[in-house]
């Protein structure tokens, strides 16, 4: 391993200019959510610090986290947080293979021990002892043990990480299990979303890496610049939702005049994320602004909370489909009818009572 | 019915009376507000989001009449260390083994007598009897958790820091989708309750003539004498 340079000296080696790298430093605070006057600070810790080493870690997953990551929009991203990131370790993205891969990453692990990033796509296989993801030969629980405990920050990418994700849904065979219920001594980044937005990914790097702090988190661990609000809350069809403009069904009038999704199962309401604001490829579009509504592919259980088409999720414990309403309404006719046969009833029996009470 | 001389008790005092109305009012309205908001009908499809508010209307009196009910509800529960012996907290919860016992006992003898009728004579309890004690300690619960879960809704679209106290719901429960369906499927305790309780007090009052309707509005019930 060479030895390591600052993300200005990377970009001088690179033939980029003063510049260049004032700009990317100032679309850098952009993206993370840091306010102008701030800019400075990040131009400096790009100018004094070395590049963090970086091990990215796959396991139960469909790398959709790093396909997301590697399209984020400015194409100085992927390219620049790529470049200025030590990325020394990912299956995916790393050239070496093998041997040479594993001897990469547990160099990085000794050397750097205490001062490496980890990042972890894909839930961690807990069921038959890890067998369900094995890496070079080792369990995927192993790995994350092991990785962990000489990380300086972890970051859990995407749902899979954050909460367990589709291969979590019920029963859950593999017992896939997310990163912070497996790393309970360390805070845990969660960047949610099936995948997260490249941009949001791209940030919470860049915020690692200028403040050398973890970003402010919500209560459920996830960075508050991101998720603090609803998709709902930010989406350009909420007029639509006040004003009770709905969509009745996919092919009405009301869809193709873009009306609120909420009556056909947008989980917009009730879901944390950026998508509203950042939207995906490079701010072209997202879910609801297609026609279709938001799955809440970033909060946790979403796989089991269906069906995605409904506002109201299932009643557990009742067959699919079951709402509470249709539930509800059979409990009102049971009850009407026993307060009609109740007073049928009193009518008999209590007849004499009744008439007497009314002299 | 042999002759009777009855006497006029005070039972239901001012503050319980007014938290019932108030209830009742509140109950209405949240859940023919929440039934809505639950399923919003397709009123006014063809017009301009500019044009109305109307959804908006129908969700701001759910909020309004949620804070009124909630503090209602606390007023209540000041009164049940405050009010008479009908209206305390030990009217709805057992204090002990041998009240837990007494009203197991009522509460037998009211599905017998009231519910199933299998004796004529009519019981006579000045306040709740066991069984009513019962269901209004349960649709107690089932307010405190509307009211909690429904303030764990309404946190994030809110700068106010007294909803804000409950934000720690939805993770524990599992996400907001969880809590909204929670929180609509409770909505039909209050229907069902409401329809069992009506009723209820129109039975009491036609079968037995102590006045159990005019009651909650002037606090007086007619006690045989003794």
């Amino acid at each position: 391993m060479s030895e390591r340079l600052t993300i200005w000296e990377q970009a001088r080696t690179l033939g980029h200019s003063r510049r260049d790298f004032l700009q990317f430093c100032a679309w850098l605070a952009a993206a993370a959510g840091i306010e102008a006057s701030q800019v400075g600070q990040v131009v400096q810790a790009l100018e004094t610090k070395p590049r963090i080493p970086v091990v990215w870690f796959h396991f139960q997953e469909c790398t959709c986290c790093s396909e997301s990551f590697i399209r984020s929009s400015h194409p100085i991203v992927s390219d620049i947080i790529l470049d200025k990131i030590s990325l020394d370790y990912t299956e995916t993205l790393q050239a070496a293979a093998g041997h040479a891969a594993e001897a990469a990453l547990h160099e990085t692990m000794k050397k750097y021990h205490g001062e490496y990033l980890m990042l972890v796509e894909g839930s961690v296989p807990t069921g038959a002892d890890g067998a369900y993801c094995c890496i070079a030969g080792r369990t995927a629980l192993d790995t994350v043990k092991e990785a962990a405990e000489g990380a300086k920050a972890i970051v859990a990418w995407g749902s899979c990480a954050s909460n367990g994700c589709i291969q979590a849904a019920s029963p859950n065979p593999t017992g896939a299990t997310p990163v912070h219920e497996i790393i309970t001594n360390k805070p845990v980044i969660k960047v949610p979303g099936c995948p997260p937005i490249g941009e949001v990914m791209a940030a919470t790097i860049v915020h690692l890496l200028t403040f050398d702090t973890i970003p402010q988190l919500d209560r459920v661990g996830r960075p508050m610049a991101f998720y603090s609000r609803r998709v709902h809350d930010t989406c350009y069809r909420r007029p639509n939702y006040d004003a009770g403009l709905f969509v009745e069904s996919w092919d009405d009038e009301n869809a193709r005049k873009g009306f609120c999704l909420y009556k056909m199962g947008c989980r917009g309401p009730v879901t944390y994320n950026a998508c509203g604001v950042t939207k995906w490829n490079g701010g072209v579009s997202f879910p609801i602004q297609s026609g279709h509504g938001c799955i809440g592919c970033s909060e946790e259980n979403f796989w089991d909370n269906g069906p995605f088409y409904n506002h109201l999720t299932n009643l557990p414990g009742f067959s699919i489909e079951t709402t509470a309403d249709k539930i509800g309404v059979a409990a009102g006719v049971v009850t009407a009818a026993g307060l009609v046969g109740h007073a049928v009833l009193t009518s008999i029996r209590k007849r004499d009572v009744i008439n007497e009470t009314k002299k | 019915m042999a002759e009777a001389t009855y006497e006029r008790v005070y039972v239901w005092q001012a503050p319980v009376r007014m938290y019932h109305w108030i209830n009742a009012c509140c109950i209405f309205v949240l859940v023919a507000t929440g039934l809505v908001i639950g399923r919003p009908p397709a009123l006014m499809s063809a017009g301009e989001a500019s044009d109305s508010h109307w959804f908006g209307w129908v969700r701001f009196l759910h909020f309004s009449a949620a804070f009124l009910m909630s503090f209602a509800f606390l007023v209540r529960v000041y009164w049940m260390f405050a009010g008479n012996q009908y209206s305390r907290w030990d009217a709805f919860i057992p204090r002990n083994w041998t009240r837990l016992k007494t009203q197991w006992r009522e509460m037998v003898n009211v599905l017998r007598i009231d519910i199933l009728q299998l004796e004529k004579e009519p019981i006579d309890y000045v306040g709740h009897n066991g069984l009513a004690a019962f269901s209004y300690f349960g649709i107690f619960l089932a307010t405190i958790f509307q009211i909690i879960t429904g303030a764990a809704l309404y946190a994030p679209m809110s700068t106010f820091w007294l909803p804000g106290l409950f934000s720690w719901v939805p993770p524990l429960m599992g996400g907001e989708a969880i809590v909204r369906m929670w929180h609509h499927a409770f909505t039909w305790i209050f229907i069902l309750f409401t329809m069992i309780h009506v009723y209820l007090s129109i039975f009491h009052d036609m079968t037995e003539g102590r006045g159990e309707i005019s009651s909650i509005v002037n606090g007086v019930r007619f006690v045989e004498r003794k």
